[in-house]
């Protein structure tokens, strides 16, 4: 056999190890029921959830409580079938935060509440305006 | 009023760019199928095209530039990426912010790279130029910014659209040539002077993998497989700087200027660039290898080839829209998906049919290659370089996974790896030793004749010293993961290999020494990237064992710290105290005490309450009218370490509504052997109603004191004023100015309450000390008594809630990268001239 063979299975061999190992720590996106059943069933793996920050008419967001000390704060977010859950993140609220028309968060249920590791946030008007004010 | 004709002119030099690049392309074909001086007359006038195309886009930076620079704000690019208050520097980088300004760039460092090419090369220039022009005819596309009639197909985003046509505001029925008073603005995160020259060295980068590329295609094209490499080896090595240094650059633009702690956050966007530049780097080294043995020349096509398809996938993939939810960092969507596709279709199908077509004909050496050959060892190299790419590649295409099963009616939920830090790293740190291990031992093989026993004789010393000194780097600074010891082990030994090999090339030929000092380079990145990543500590942790949240279980350990203003709190060895805000004047930059100064109208202008100074010079006498950067607010952190030093950090917040609130900045103190890296993660927000306590008065006499919210107080001095700002005062009105000196934990504040009677009605002007949190207000005069009744309302303490990190041997890191770039200088010097001499012999 020659070298330049043992060096094309090694690199094939790699390959599908990187594609096998990815695909298994590959998170997922899921509702908060489906999430919650993976942590009744044990499986404590992160997941993503989307979904979006209740608010009122007025258009005010419901639901935001900081702790005290502003170290860390819970929020109220809705899922894709419109499931509302309590989030707590153990970080100081982000900027932007409330600004968010999409929240994902990464984390998993402790119990009946779900701890979330990051918040990605979707803040399409970030750099695209979308309308303009005769006052400016 | 609208100036349209500047927008019409950067429009008709789009359409020239677009109609020049098409000529110059048809041109440079033909003239590259017709022999000897046939060719020539297809030659001059591709030669004429490129050059028109060249001016054409040189016009099209003018107009738009011209647009931002005089704040036409009828114009959407204007309007939505500047702003009136923006200084000139940064309206540089506004030009990049948006989709269409960043194509523009990449364009204008085409066309100036193919007027070098054209003014450099004497063979190569007409196959070499249709892969240019043909590039630039996509690129020109995405710009054009036209609806094609019939097909209701917008073919490209023009930067020259009117605010009007962009936007469908009510306004613009009513007024439809109402022009906004100011933009938008810059993302305030952009304005960093990084963020000046990181874009464009970045694009320069990405210019520079189509040279090698076009090269590439010409050799196999013209059948000329060999010779291709020898003019496209510098190109490839610049590219390699360039794009190296672009990515690096982001990473400290992100370590100075983001809070997310790093320089690197394996966000798809990152991983995007790094990618490419892996392949790129690969690609260098099979090339290498052939320009000494005449081997591995498929494998260098095939990554030539890689590198520029890699950089058009992740062109696609940051500029589509497809990356969505997963980045936090990518343009948004401007329709131009379908117009990408085919730009990444037609190369990839071209080149790769090409390849195909040419692939019996390449010629192959037939002997295999010893394990005691140099060829073998650096194609193992890249092997592991590509391997490394791959990795990182295949979970940033999750997204596109999801796209592909949904085209087919699958619908797919699979989302990044939640924990993208640790999930790179898991592979990335063994990709790293196996190319520390290689581009040390493969530098012996390079410079000597190897077999068993010279091998042996050669990396005896520097195997003993690698040892010792990671033995010293281990017990030192306490390394105890052991995937850790053996990256550093690896990185250690790759420094000392090369620096051994540096000190015998230097003294022998210096100009061969690029690839010593290149490697030696990476041996220290690697060990700077892993002591301030693997050994980052948290050091702002919550130490007061107060529970943060009743809700959270016990393994969460808060990693931020609240501080009030002036109250001292001990962190990992440091005192910290919270000083109060600070405001920076534009010219001197100094940092003010907001206590210091009083607003006026306008935002950026306020007037000093005192003498300002810094150190010890008063910079800004009482009364003088500052100019400040109105949305920064810093910090003062003042860090007093045990043994008595003390430092002040200034972490910034900038408040801005337009972006939705607060953005924080870190300040640095930085350190031969570590960083300490802190930012604010909460502040009390500028812009949420503060909650006042209900009003207490007091009634005294100058010179008593009386205690406000447990701050002793008196009233210093009382005058009466002759004028108010703002304010007509008539003979018969009065005003007295009450000052108020509050005596703080260690410093002395003072509040100035006006009273007044204008017009025979009272009005009472109040005054607030910020840091403290109380206000001020005189209620009442008793010129009987001589006493004041004075209100006074307080509200909680000013706070500021921050995180610290440690980070070690960062410096190692920045230092490794600049050896890198040196070392990748010396190398295209080298390269560079070789190509001059086989083209002063007529061969290129």
């Amino acid at each position: 056999m020659k070298a330049s063979h043992i060096i094309g299975i090694v690199v094939i061999a790699v390959a599908i190890g990187i594609i096998i190992v990815t695909a298994g720590d590959a998170s997922s996106y899921v509702t908060f029921d489906q999430a919650k059943e993976m942590a009744d069933n044990g499986n404590n793996n992160s997941i993503h959830v989307v979904g979006e920050l209740p608010k009122t008419g007025s258009g005010d967001i419901t639901g935001i409580e900081p702790s005290i000390d502003k170290l860390s704060f819970s929020f109220v977010m809705v899922d894709e079938n419109k499931k509302e859950q309590r989030v707590f993140y153990n970080e100081p609220m982000p900027t932007d935060f409330k600004r968010s028309e999409k929240v994902v968060v990464i984390g998993s249920y402790k119990e009946d509440l779900f701890v979330a590791d990051k918040i990605l946030m979707k803040c399409p008007s970030k750099y695209q305006e979308k309308t303009v004010n005769a006052g400016i | 009023m609208i100036h349209s004709f500047i927008g019409d002119l950067g429009h008709l030099f789009v359409i020239i760019t677009l109609v020049t690049a098409v000529f110059a392309a048809f041109c440079y074909f033909i003239a590259s199928k017709k022999d000897g001086l046939q060719a020539n007359p297809w030659k001059i006038n591709g030669r004429f095209f490129f050059t028109l195309h060249a001016i054409a886009v040189t016009g099209i930076v003018f107009c738009l530039f011209y647009i931002i620079y005089n704040h036409y704000f009828e114009y959407h690019y204007a309007w939505s990426h500047s702003s009136r208050q923006l200084p000139t520097h940064y309206m540089i980088s506004c030009f990049w912010e948006g989709q269409e300004g960043s194509f523009l760039l990449w364009i204008f460092w085409h066309a100036l790279l193919g007027i070098i090419i054209i003014l450099t090369n004497k063979f190569w220039e007409s196959s070499v130029m249709t892969v240019f022009s043909l590039v630039q005819i996509f690129l020109a596309s995405m710009i054009l910014g036209i609806v094609i009639p019939g097909l209701d197909i917008k073919l490209g985003s023009s930067p020259f659209i009117l605010l009007r046509d962009a936007i469908d505001a009510p306004i613009f029925s009513s007024q439809p040539d109402f022009v906004p008073e100011d933009g938008t603005g810059l993302n305030p995160l952009l304005q960093n002077y990084w963020m000046v020259i990181h874009p464009p060295t970045l694009f320069l980068g990405f210019a520079l993998c189509t040279v090698p590329f076009a090269y590439c295609i010409g050799g196999l094209w013209k059948k000329r497989y060999r010779d291709w490499i020898r003019p496209a080896l510098p190109w490839a090595l610049v590219g390699g700087a360039i794009l190296g240094l672009g990515i690096l650059m982001g990473g400290y633009w992100a370590y100075e200027t983001l809070n997310f702690g790093g320089y690197w956050n394996w966000d798809p966007v990152e991983n995007a660039v790094y990618v490419p530049w892996l392949f790129l780097v690969a690609a260098i080294h099979t090339m290498i290898t052939f320009r000494s043995s005449e081997t591995a020349l498929k494998a260098s096509i095939i990554l030539v080839i890689t590198t520029f398809i890699l950089i058009l996938y992740s062109t696609f993939l940051t500029r589509s829209g497809v990356l969505g939810e997963s980045s936090v960092h990518s343009f948004t969507d401007l329709g131009l998906s379908g117009q990408l596709l085919i730009y990444l279709l037609f190369f990839t199908l071209g080149a790769i049919i090409l390849s195909a077509v040419r692939w019996n004909e390449l010629p192959t050496t037939e002997k295999e290659a010893s394990t005691y050959s140099r060829e073998f060892w650096i194609f193992i190299g890249a092997v592991v370089l590509c391997l490394m790419g791959f990795q990182v590649l295949i979970p940033t295409s999750i997204p596109v996974y999801n796209k592909i099963l949904e085209l087919f009616g699958v619908v797919s939920n699979l989302a990044p790896p939640a924990d993208q830090v640790g999930f790179y790293t898991k592979f990335q740190l063994w990709f790293s030793v196996l190319v520390a291990l290689l581009s040390g031992t493969g530098q012996f093989f390079w410079w000597k004749k190897m077999d068993k026993e010279a091998l042996k004789n050669s990396l005896t010393i520097p195997v003993v010293i690698t040892l010792i000194l990671t033995m010293v780097i281990i017990l030192i600074k306490d390394v105890a993961e052991p995937s850790y010891i053996v990256l550093l082990l690896a990185s250690v030994y790759t420094v000392v290999a090369n620096g051994k090999i540096f000190i015998d090339v230097i003294r022998k030929s210096p100009g061969l020494s690029g690839g010593a000092i290149t490697h030696i380079g990476v041996g220290l990145m690697l060990i700077g990237i892993m002591f301030s990543s693997g050994y980052s500590k948290v050091v702002s942790l919550n130490t007061t064992g107060m529970l943060i949240s009743k809700e959270s279980s016990n393994e969460f350990n808060s990693e931020n710290l609240l501080l009030f203003v002036n109250e001292p709190k001990e962190m990992a060895g440091y005192q910290l105290k919270y000083k109060g805000e600070r405001v920076e004047s534009t010219s001197p930059s100094v940092f003010i005490n907001k206590n210091d100064i009083e607003k006026t109208a306008t935002d950026y202008l306020v007037t000093a309450k005192k003498d300002i100074e810094d150190d010890g010079e008063v910079v800004f006498s009482k009364g003088d009218t500052i100019k400040i950067s109105a949305e920064n607010t810093y910090y003062a952190i003042e860090y007093t370490d045990q043994s008595g030093n003390s430092f002040d950090l200034y972490p910034r917040a900038q408040v801005n509504e337009s972006m939705g609130g607060l953005l924080a900045s870190p300040d640095i103190k930085r350190g031969l052997s570590k960083d300490l890296y802190t930012h604010v993660s909460s502040i009390r927000s500028p812009n949420e109603k503060v909650e006042w306590s209900d009003l207490e008065e007091f009634k005294v006499s100058p010179g008593n004191n009386f205690f406000v919210n447990d701050y002793v107080s008196h009233i210093d001095r009382v005058e009466r004023l002759d004028h108010i700002e703002g304010i007509d005062l008539a003979a018969d009105d009065v005003a007295v100015k009450v000052s108020i000196t509050v005596e703080g934990e260690d410093k002395e504040y003072l509040a100035q309450p006006i009273f007044l009677i204008k017009d025979g009605m009272v009005g009472r002007i109040a005054d607030e000390i910020n840091d403290l949190g109380i206000k001020f207000t005189a209620l009442n005069i008793h010129p009987d008594e001589n006493a004041f009744t004075i209100g006074a309302n307080t509200r909680q303490k000013d706070w500021v809630v921050l995180k610290a990190m440690e980070k070690p041997f960062i410096n190692v890191l920045w230092g490794g990268t600049l050896l890198l770039i040196i070392g990748f200088g010396v190398a295209i010097n080298r390269r560079y001239k070789e190509f001059k001499k086989m083209r002063e012999k007529g061969m290129e």
